[in-house]
């Protein structure tokens, strides 16, 4: 008797977890601070009108295109909304990993009835794409540095005068950013970049300005590396995510500084991978056109220093939730701050990234 | 002679008349039926996780199936073009392309195929994705030109020549990659010398992982010595400090390396608090190959004290009192006497510690800045980043090949029965 109570309840049990399970959502994002803003902007709410659903949070977006080309050879897409980062989510896109999607019918109207593809605008590089933030990747320094006598950077060029700012530069280990960077610096003009990219000698001519930095550079590979270093001393300026120097800034109060200067524009948002369950889709429809209207990209940018990617959230973004300091100057498209700025050329990388990434990683070596 | 001298072949006969040696070898085949079906599910398992993966894995490495399902057509049209003419095709495989292409775009195979082209010449990657969208609008007579038209690499005779060149279903092109090489229609030849890495990281990997083999034998063998000296109280007490390490988390001990050993670190500030160094003059100790031997000795240090001690401990101490009585002094007893002993330890900690470090991807990157890091981080990166999986695949073939090859070496060197693990 006793036995049959228990096989019955661990039935019930068991039946209840499927039909739960039938509203699980399986959301990849970044982990950290930003999978932690968009908990509190996007899933918290969301799980709180939508009962039953749970969303469960995947910190995979690092390996998510390699993951995802793995999942799609076997078969088995076990994701339901993945954050990629706008390269990444151009290359799932090519290669038929990502759904393509019809902004009228999966994206919310801005309130004043504005359709959504014109409210996003350019961040909508691709038919996959849709987009939540504009992020940066831009330089923080310290501001405590005895050897720089008050003198401060101000330039971006101000990266490449050892003799004026001594100390150690934090470097991503890519070609990618710092190529440009380093041709900006040496006299190339804005437009002509991926001119002289194409040809050989520019990518040589980069790794030539390079070379006149490259015993003080310290080279990072995870984006938390930098604020690391600077708070440490160990490096005294150095590129990473906006959002991070912010955290190291404002959040724990260092003595480090942003600088603007030619900041390098990125957008991050989701893709729907392909071969996603077509029972959910209905499901996962409802959650992306919830989480990406104009009050829920605004409420983001309240635990995070990312610009949303409407334009209709821009009046909307207001003070932090915990500092509460206004977080509009701390956008990376505040004007202010976006006086000089870059935008990768992503079809440019696309062709050529394997050649200049051979061609870095040699000189790194030398 | 003696088999001649044998009696006639009248075969011994068991009890129930079928000759012994059918009886025995059938009972012995049951037996070793019977002992197959146990070890049958580790052995399911294993093939399945581990060989499966690693046939797959070598498959990869020459697979180039890709060109030829997507564009059949054009591979047949391009028999007849002789890729050392600068002439280009005729309009036949013009015609042949365009039709492939349409079929590929209608599965999104274009852009993968332009992803696997783009690793052998720069530039296929969008020539695929812009060929893709221009092949609808593409119709009549005068294919070529039209295609030429839609985009003008179509009309560069080395697109073709690197068409053809891979049009095989399976290719050298990812092992050539991986030792610095170059398919050309003449045949392979070297990258110019400003262009070649992974030979240099394959050689780096091999002199570190034996440097750092070196220094964990030179500092884990004393350790294991005292081990195995002290009564069991003491030794248990200090076996758990080189456990404690052993069982916490290998980022954990990477970072706290990383706080030792950076220019504003715990070592730094303390050289210069005692004044050793200045201010100005901090020790690089990291970032560089110096970082990633201190940072991986100490972290596979516990793979060569543990099969050390495990040997020290079956060495009689009777040996070496025997060997004193005999009137050798406290030295040669112990290199006559014990060392020879635990030379198998040595062996067995040894294969143990530069296998592993062979293989070791995560310390390199947390520490190893550009000096110092190792073949695998560039699979790594080819795996997750560039996704060029067919040229990860080949290294991590070659790395196979090379640990097989040095196990071999190792064999007839030392000897494989030489290596005990307690």
């Amino acid at each position: 008797m006793k036995l049959a109570t228990t096989l019955l309840a661990t039935a019930a049990l068991s039946l209840t977890s499927i039909s739960v399970q039938a509203a699980d959502l399986t959301i990849v994002s970044w982990g950290g601070a930003y999978s932690a803003s968009q908990n509190n902007a996007y899933h918290k709410p969301f799980m709180a009108m939508k009962s039953g659903v749970n969303i469960i949070n995947d910190e995979s977006s690092n390996e998510a295109v390699a993951k995802l080309r793995a999942m799609n050879e076997a078969g088995n897409v076990t994701w339901d909304i993945v954050d990629v980062e706008g390269p990444d989510s151009q290359r799932l896109c090519d290669e038929g990993l990502a759904m393509e999607i019809d902004p009228a019918e999966w994206l919310a109207k801005a309130p004043d009835g504005t359709e959504a593809y014109v409210d996003f605008g350019p961040s909508m590089i691709n038919k996959c794409f849709i987009p939540q933030i504009v992020f940066s990747t831009t330089f923080g320094y310290r501001t405590d540095v005895k050897e720089w006598n008050g003198a401060v950077p101000t330039s971006l060029c101000d990266i490449f005068d050892t003799a004026k700012f001594p100390g150690k530069r934090s470097l991503e280990k890519r070609p990618k950013k710092n190529i440009e960077w380093a041709l900006l610096c040496d006299g190339v003009a804005k437009d002509d970049l991926y001119k002289v990219m194409s040809k050989p000698e520019g990518i040589q001519q980069a790794l030539a300005k390079l070379d006149t930095i490259k015993k003080d550079v310290i080279w990072w590979s995870a984006g938390a590396e930098t604020p690391q270093r600077l708070a440490d001393g160990e490096a005294v300026i150095g590129s990473t995510y906006n959002g991070r120097l912010f955290s190291v800034i404002e959040e724990q109060k260092q003595p480090v500084a942003m600088l603007w200067d030619w900041q390098v524009f990125d957008f991050d948002g989701w893709i729907i991978p392909a071969g996603v369950k077509e029972d959910k889709l209905p499901l996962i429809k409802e959650y992306i056109q919830f989480a990406t209207d104009t009050q829920r990209l605004a409420d983001q940018a309240k635990y995070i220093s990312y610009g949303p990617a409407r334009a209709s959230s821009q009046p909307l973004v207001g003070k932090h939730a915990d500092l509460g300091i206004d977080m509009a100057p701390h956008m990376p498209t505040n004007p202010a701050n976006q006086k000089n700025y870059l935008v990768n050329n992503i079809e440019w990388w696309a062709d050529n990234q394997d050649e200049v990434e051979a061609a870095f990683q040699v000189w790194l070596a030398k | 002679m003696t088999q001649l001298d044998m009696p006639a072949q009248a075969p011994v006969l068991t009890q129930d008349g079928r000759p012994l040696k059918a009886s025995l070898s059938r009972a012995l085949r049951r037996e070793k039926l019977r002992a197959f079906v146990l070890i049958l599910p580790l052995l399911a398992f294993v093939l399945l996780t581990f060989a499966a993966p690693i046939v797959d894995m070598l498959l990869r490495s020459v697979d180039n199936s890709i060109v030829p399902q997507t564009l059949p057509r054009t591979v047949v049209a391009l028999e007849l073009w002789d890729p050392q003419t600068d002439e280009l095709p005729e309009e036949p495989a013009y015609a042949a392309l365009v039709e492939d292409l349409r079929e590929a775009v209608a599965q999104k195979m274009h852009t993968r195929l332009g992803s696997r082209l783009n690793y052998e010449q720069s530039g296929f990657s969008s020539l695929m994705r812009k060929s893709g969208r221009a092949v609808e609008t593409i119709s009549g007579s005068d294919v070529k030109g039209q295609l030429i038209a839609a985009d003008s690499a179509w009309a560069d005779p080395q697109i073709w020549r690197t068409l053809k060149l891979y049009s095989g279903t399976t290719t050298k092109g990812y092992f050539l990659s991986a030792l610095d090489a170059r398919q050309t229609l003449d045949g392979v030849e070297m990258l110019p010398e400003g262009e070649r890495i992974y030979l240099m990281l394959f050689g780096r990997t091999l002199m570190m992982s034996l440097t750092i083999t070196l220094l964990c034998a030179l500092i884990g063998y004393p350790v294991a010595f005292l081990l195995a000296q002290l009564p069991m109280r003491t030794s248990n007490m200090l076996m758990i400090l080189v456990l404690l390490p052993f069982w916490t988390s290998l980022l954990v001990r990477t970072s706290a390396w990383k706080v030792l050993l950076q220019q504003q670190g715990v070592i730094n500030d303390m050289l210069v608090w005692i004044g050793l160094i200045s201010d100005g003059n901090r020790l690089v100790m990291m970032n560089n190959a110096t970082g990633t031997i201190i940072a991986m000795t100490h972290i596979l240090l516990p793979f060569m004290i543990l099969p050390l001690y495990s040997v020290m401990k079956t060495i009689s101490p009777s040996y070496m009192r025997a060997a004193r009585s005999l009137g050798a002094n406290d030295w040669t007893a112990f290199w006559r006497i014990y060392f020879p002993q635990s030379v198998p330890g040595i062996g067995a900690g040894a294969v143990l510690v530069f296998i592993l470090a062979i293989g070791y991807y995560i310390t390199p990157e947390l520490v190893g800045g550009t000096s110092g890091i190792f073949i695998s981080n560039r699979i790594a990166y080819h795996i997750s980043s560039s996704l060029n999986w067919g040229l990860a695949a080949a290294l991590g073939a070659l790395l196979l090949i090379a640990v097989l090859v040095l196990f071999y070496v190792y064999d007839k060197v030392v000897g494989i029965d030489n290596v005990k693990l307690g």
